[in-house]
């Protein structure tokens, strides 16, 4: 190989250079959020698990059932208390923050949330 | 030889003639050929068409509109303040649910001639018309605008690209597009936070206020009517209802029907 002197070195660089993000934060994926409660109310539509990881189909199928099917009313039970399908009237009443209950979590783990560039999130 | 020719060009010719004119020859006999204009005011779809089977209208009695002048901008700003319709200075940017235009341009084909004052002077109210065939639903590529099960022509605005098929397809100019993200239009602190705005890139239009009527209220333009009645909603499938009431007791007509969209909007002029 002609300039294998120069071209190895150079491979190695850039390497680094690319693989830099991987290997500079490597074993450390940051302060987890602590998780708070919401002051008020005692339950969640699912249980928080459930909640961590299926929030997003269950606000987009409430989404296309209020929307596109017509359910706007009181229509989910939760133990004895019925809920309208909504983000900013059912969600957004307990977890009055955005930047707590949103934020902290998808700026954690890289992930956009643009909800609020349309609904209007609750002043804190 | 030549007899056999003779008969191949009668089955030739009779079977172009059935080809060609055959059908439009049997569409008429069939449909009884009435030109869309004819039938248009009528309404399509009276007993069928959306799966509750109610078919949501609304009557506006213009007379009550020319004679109290403030109820425009009432109705206006009680549409506009619920829905968070952002209220942009330049006319090309602006976002329309319901407003105000002269009777020559709501009502283009209606006779010039020798019009009355009313008819030169006064504002009519135009919003969605909400038709029983609605061409911006036909054009939608993404099913962003779809009737909703109550004949409302609804839309998510989650769907929608923004490539304005739909204001090029409705008739009325009931769209508006939003250029720019409309909350610099609007004053954030005042704004009703149960209903969302809209993002930048966007169609939006009146939706009979389908949230409310989902929960068994009236639309806000005829909330902000009260007791003046100009404006009354309801079901026009159902005959026994107030808004055929007031159909069957006045001479209604309904925005440019010969083009076969069947609005579900009337005006008592």
């Amino acid at each position: 190989m002609y300039d294998s002197g120069k071209i190895i070195p150079g491979l190695i660089i850039f390497v680094l250079l690319v693989s830099f993000p991987v290997w500079y934060n490597h074993g450390d994926a940051g302060e987890a959020p602590v998780l708070e409660m919401p002051e008020e109310g005692l339950q969640c539509i699912l249980p928080a698990a459930e909640m961590r990881a299926k929030h997003m189909q269950l606000l987009d199928e409430w989404r296309d059932d209020a929307l596109r099917r017509g359910e706007r009313g009181f229509t989910v039970q939760v133990g004895d208390q019925m809920f309208k399908k909504g983000l900013t009237t059912t969600c957004m009443e307990c977890h009055t923050s955005y930047q707590r209950f949103c934020n902290e979590c998808h700026e954690h783990v890289a992930v956009k949330v643009y909800c609020w560039e349309c609904h209007v999130a609750p002043v804190d | 030889m030549d007899n056999k020719r003779r008969n191949f060009l009668k089955i030739a010719g009779i079977g172009t003639i059935a080809g060609l004119g055959g059908t439009a020859v049997f569409d008429r006999f069939i449909s009884g050929s009435v030109p869309a204009g004819a039938e248009a005011a009528g309404g399509k779809n009276e007993k069928k068409g959306t799966v509750s089977g109610r078919r949501l209208g609304m009557v506006v009695d213009l007379r009550k509109f020319y004679a109290q002048p403030e109820l425009m901008v009432k109705v206006e700003k009680a549409c506009h303040q619920h829905h968070n319709v952002p209220d942009f200075p330049d006319k090309k940017d602006e976002i329309k649910w319901i407003w105000p235009v002269k009777f020559k341009n709501a009502f283009p084909k209606k006779s010039k001639l020798y019009k009355d004052d009313a008819t030169t002077k006064e504002m009519v109210p135009v919003f969605c018309n909400h038709c029983d065939t609605p061409p911006c639903v036909k054009v939608c590529p993404t099913r962003a605008t779809f009737v909703d099960d109550d004949g409302i022509i609804a839309m998510d605005y989650h769907r929608c690209i923004g490539c304005r098929f739909c204001m090029v397809g409705c008739p009325y100019g009931a769209r508006s597009f939003n250029w720019f993200d409309p909350r610099k239009a609007l004053d954030m602190s005042k704004i009703n936070p149960d209903k969302p705005t809209r993002g930048r890139g966007v169609v939006e239009k009146c939706n009979f206020c389908a949230d409310l009527v989902g929960l068994g209220k009236i639309p806000k333009c005829v909330e902000a009517c009260g007791d003046t009645r100009a404006m009354t909603f309801g079901d026009l499938n159902d005959p026994d209802s107030e808004i055929r009431k007031v159909l069957r007791e006045n001479f209604t007509i309904q925005r440019n029907p010969a083009l076969g969209t069947y609005p579900s909007v009337f005006y008592i002029v």
